[in-house]
């Protein structure tokens, strides 16, 4: 009888615990769910049930030329904060692999913070400090500070090549006579070029999705996708944004699948079995 | 050695990016959304057209801290419409610089209200009462009163963030009439009495920055009546086939706008000259048609297109219901009555 | 270390110089270096002598020509709103020539310069330091005897800024716990055939654009929106809720952005559990619900400290979810950092609130480090 129960009461446990993991999980996925189809809803309503089908929020955000601006500053953005942030956070995490010292762990701790450090203080800083340099309106205050918040992704990417790294490769590689340069782009770079190329991509989305530090840097010369949809939502929430949304959501999708098999490849190469 | 190698290319992309970001066109700043569209329209791209001159467009929501903060920065602003209030205090510290008034065609082609040594008229608005009419087939919303009565009205309501005509819909709504308004705001009970009124309703009140917001509200169902900039929900009915009302009869608080030149701007001519197109009595009377706001030029009124009169402020069966903002009230207390009024709305 | 080096530059710098503004007090010194040194000497009785005053007057002409009297003006706004107009009111009207003295003329345009409070002020600003802004972030301030009072009831906001800050990400690290736990539980059981897919399901919103995620929950929770209509079509409801530009849409879109966040580390200690601890305990007669409260629950106890803190140090930095799906009684610190730099020019106290901010983020940071270690936080 007392088993019975058990039984009962277990059972009940365990649906209960699908039904919440379930919910749980829609609760994650459901509102990109909904905006998905509204991107394409024929109406301008952003309610169901939808009158029908069509192109034409994409159509016409292919013809708003402020979208495209927006859209090639922040590719500009992009683009050189991941090259800064690739270069010195490689740098970095070759380095702190290599060496070993004290106070490692709180120098990790200082390298990683700009993670941690609420966007707004970074902003507000690097607003008041650009000033008198005159590096508020122009794209390249915006890559710098985009680059100092990008570079721990690549620093903590590249690290976790780096774990198992035989180091007697590169003692091996200046044996034979190699530069020490020439040792790094032929024997390291092929190891941890997964780890780069998944920081940068890390680094890259961290810049393209930016926000805050975008607001208090930039003037209207170099507005960014994100500073344009945030005006977009606050001001004419219509289904061009949704096409928007929809577009970057395809983007990330792509780019959160490059990285996974980027880890996984790392991990075959280096021997690691999952 | 690497790292030599790192810096030399870090540094020629970043060298790749500055000139990239060098140039700055002469950058003109408004009210967006459906107002700025128009503009863009029958100003800012004729005005290339006709001049060679780029423009580069931004929008704010006003606020003379905002401008300030422009002025103190790199000159990144040059040309922008401005309220009376900010008018005032921008030109009294300098964030703002005086005009060539010459180069407009003298002071007394614009309506008096509309000249200042700082600024000229760009247009006469209102701020309104506006609600959703299919929402509201019979009884709706007529008076303030009604706006602040969340019993016969219930659901939501919007209001713009800040003190400016809060205060005087707060009285309206308290039934001070339109004429007593600014007589009783200059008592220190005549403000408590308008801020326990909004606190009346507190709630229920959502606020709104930016003049496309409050038509987007209404669209949504979000709120049931906001208060709006009169032309933003003519606009909505004619672009989006709304059908907003606007709750004349229930008062309202019309003022001008002005064109100011930011006191940093490396760029006075060009900012003199496209201010010059736009006060140019010609190129004024297009903008009623698209957006339903007064133009300041003299010449120009007797121009507007008699179709859209119904929709402007300053029409005759409008204007009796009208109050007119006062300037010199909010000049000496905006920045004290706007931080009470964050103060209070943050808690 | 050119990394350390350009984290210096770019961030560890700007922040140190943010935290100077904070108790910087340098425009009267820079605008009206005189003026600032003659009060520094005045014992704060009355009204300074005429030669103080004489000397104020002429460099409150030279500031306004040079067109340097903003800041001046705006710190003293700063500390007492109203002194912005008073000392504009006076550069603008003031004679060449003093009219008798220039203690009657000044008195002569504003009353308020014949009266001692105003010049206290400056005296306030002449000194290196302030502590103003720091006072005002905790609604305080030195009244005219110089002593820390509480300032008026109408104007104190911050430490309800300050409180509500902390309540919102309490609220959201609980309900991330409270949703993630049993997901990370569920997921950590499953067979990795399953599970894998469904943590790509977690990780998903975690890369997609925070903008288009308040977007999303615009849409989904405005009046009209798709749960709104559920609710009245299931007769829940009969009219729509409100749940969104309020307390309740801050609480919902912080928690879904936030959630990836409390599911990993949860996910990654869990899977460490060896299933048969849990076997073990059954087998040795205990209920299911002993079992895990007494054997699972205490060994993941590392990841539910590591997931709660690292969810609270990023939810009281936030700023543009609530700013978008919030109304005006839900902002957070941030909103304020940004509002006293964007919207007004009072950056000291952008400085103050954000040090508090920072120094609150640091501590947890310190924390999360000692317990759980840096090179246990995975962003992906």
């Amino acid at each position: 009888m007392a088993r019975q129960t058990r039984t009962t009461g277990q059972a009940l446990g365990h649906g209960l615990l699908w039904l919440w993991t379930v919910a749980a999980l829609v609760f994650l996925v459901a509102p990109i769910l909904v905006i998905v189809p509204l991107s394409f809803n024929a109406g301008a309503f952003l309610s169901f049930p939808m009158p029908g089908l069509s192109l034409r929020w994409y159509a016409e955000l292919w013809q708003t030329d402020v979208w495209w601006r927006s859209l090639v500053n922040s590719l500009i953005v992009g683009t050189g904060a991941t090259l800064i942030a690739v270069v010195l956070g490689t740098a970095a995490a070759v380095g702190l692999a290599m060496a070993r010292f004290p106070g490692k762990d709180a120098l990790m701790a200082v390298l990683i913070s700009p993670l941690i450090v609420p966007l707004v203080i970074v902003a507000a800083g690097s607003y008041f400090f650009f000033i008198p340099l005159g590096l508020t309106g122009s794209l390249l205050g915006l890559a710098l500070v985009h680059a100092a918040l990008g570079a721990p992704f690549v620093l903590i990417t590249v690290g976790a090549t780096l774990v198992g790294f035989d180091r007697n490769l590169v003692r091996a590689g200046a044996s034979l006579g190699a530069a020490p340069l020439e040792v790094f782009l032929r024997v390291t770079m092929p190891l941890i070029a997964p780890g780069m190329i998944s920081g940068g991509l890390f680094a890259f989305i961290t810049s393209f999705d930016e926000l805050v530090v975008a607001m208090f840097l930039t003037g209207p010369g170099q507005r960014t996708l994100p500073r344009q949809m945030f005006d977009g939502i606050r001001e004419n929430m219509s289904p061009t944004i949704l096409a928007v949304a929809t577009i970057l959501i395809v983007i990330s999708i792509l780019l959160l699948t490059t990285v996974e098999l980027l880890r996984r490849r790392s991990l075959r190469l280096r021997g690691i079995r999952e | 050695m690497s790292v030599n190698l790192f810096r030399l290319a870090a540094l020629a992309g970043c060298v790749a990016m500055a000139t990239a970001a060098q140039a700055r066109d002469l950058t003109v700043v408004s009210w967006g959304g459906a107002y700025q569209d128009a503009q863009r329209e029958i100003y800012f791209q004729p005005f290339t057209a006709a001049t060679g001159i780029a423009l580069t467009e931004d929008s704010w929501n006003g606020g003379i801290g905002a401008l300030r903060a422009k002025a103190e920065g790199p000159a990144s602003w040059d040309v922008i419409q401005v309220e009376s209030d900010e008018l005032v205090l921008g030109c009294e510290e300098g964030t703002i610089v005086p005009l060539d008034w010459e180069a407009l065609g003298g002071e007394d082609q614009f309506l008096p209200a509309a000249v200042h040594e700082c600024g000229v008229g760009a247009i006469v608005w209102a701020t309104v009462l506006a609600y959703d009419g299919d929402k509201y087939p019979d009884n709706a919303p007529s008076s303030w009163a009604d706006f602040f009565d969340t019993e016969t009205y219930p659901g939501p309501r919007a209001l713009r963030s800040g003190a400016r005509q809060a205060l005087e819909f707060a009285l309206m709504g308290d039934g001070v009439p339109p004429d007593q308004i600014y007589d009783v705001l200059a008592t220190d009970e005549g403000i408590e009495r308008a801020f326990a009124k909004l606190d009346s309703i507190r709630d229920s009140l959502i606020f709104w920055e930016a003049g496309a917001q409050p038509p987007q509200l209404l669209a949504s169902g979000e709120v049931v009546m906001t208060s709006a900039y009169n032309g933003r929900i003519t606009a909505a009915n004619q672009d989006e086939g709304r059908n907003f009302q606007i709750a004349w009869d229930a008062g309202f608080v019309y003022q001008i706008d002005s064109w100011v030149v930011l006191g940093n701007s490396d760029k006075p001519d060009e900012a003199m000259q496209l201010i010059a197109y736009m006060s140019d009595p010609e190129n004024q009377k297009l903008l009623p048609p698209f957006i339903p706001y007064g133009p300041t030029h003299k010449d120009a009124a007797a121009k507007v297109d008699p179709a859209v009169l119904p929709n402007v402020p300053t029409a005759p069966e409008n204007i009796d219901h009208g109050l007119f903002f006062d300037r010199d009230f909010w000049v000496d207390r905006v920045e004290d009555l706007n931080a009470r009024f964050n103060a209070w709305a943050a808690q | 270390m050119p990394l350390l080096a350009f984290l210096l530059a770019f961030m560890v710098l700007p922040i140190g110089g943010m935290l100077r503004l904070a108790i910087s007090n340098g425009e009267l010194g820079s605008a009206m270096p005189a003026t600032t040194e003659a009060l520094r000497a005045w014992d704060g009785q009355g009204v300074p002598p005429e030669a103080v005053v004489a000397g104020f007057a002429a460099e409150l002409r030279a500031a306004r020509e040079a067109r340097a009297l903003g800041p001046v003006a705006q710190r003293l706004n700063n500390a007492h709103p109203g002194d912005r107009s008073l000392v504009q009111g006076a550069a603008r009207r003031l004679p060449d020539e003093p009219d008798g003295d220039w203690r009657a003329t000044l008195a002569g345009i504003d009353e308020a310069w014949g009266e001692p409070r105003i010049w206290r002020s400056l005296q306030a600003a002449s000194a290196p330091w302030t502590d103003l802004y720091l006072l005002q972030a905790l609604d305080l301030e030195r009244d005219a005897d110089g002593d820390i009072a509480s300032v008026r009831d109408d104007r104190a906001i911050y430490r309800s800024i300050l409180g509500r800050t902390f309540l919102i990400s309490l609220v959201v690290t609980l309900a991330c716990l409270a949703i993630g736990y049993p997901l990370a539980y569920k997921l950590a059981s499953l067979p990795p055939r399953i599970a894998n897919p469904l943590t790509i399901l977690v990780l998903l919103p975690f890369w997609t654009s925070l903008l288009v995620r308040s977007a999303a929950w615009i849409v989904v929770l405005q009046r009209e929106g798709p749960i709104n209509e559920a609710l009245l079509a299931l007769g829940i409801v009969d009219e729509p809720v409100q749940l969104v530009f309020n307390r309740i849409g801050v609480y919902i879109a912080m928690t879904h952005v936030l959630l990836p966040f409390m599911v990993l580390p949860l996910l990654s200690v869990m899977r460490s559990i060896p299933p048969s601890h849990m076997r073990a305990a059954l087998s040795l007669g205990a209920t299911p619900l002993e079992a895990f409260v007494r054997v699972y629950l205490p060994q993941t106890r590392a990841g539910i400290g590591a997931g709660c803190l690292l969810v609270f140090i990023l939810a009281i930095g936030y700023y543009i979810t609530p700013a978008l799906v919030g109304g005006a009684a839900d902002q957070m610190i941030s909103y304020f950092v940004a509002f006293f730099t964007i919207q007004t020019v009072n950056w000291g106290m952008a400085a103050a609130l954000g040090s508090i901010l920072l120094a609150a983020t640091l501590v947890l940071y310190l924390i999360y480090a000692r317990l759980v270690g840096i090179d246990r936080l995975r962003l992906g």
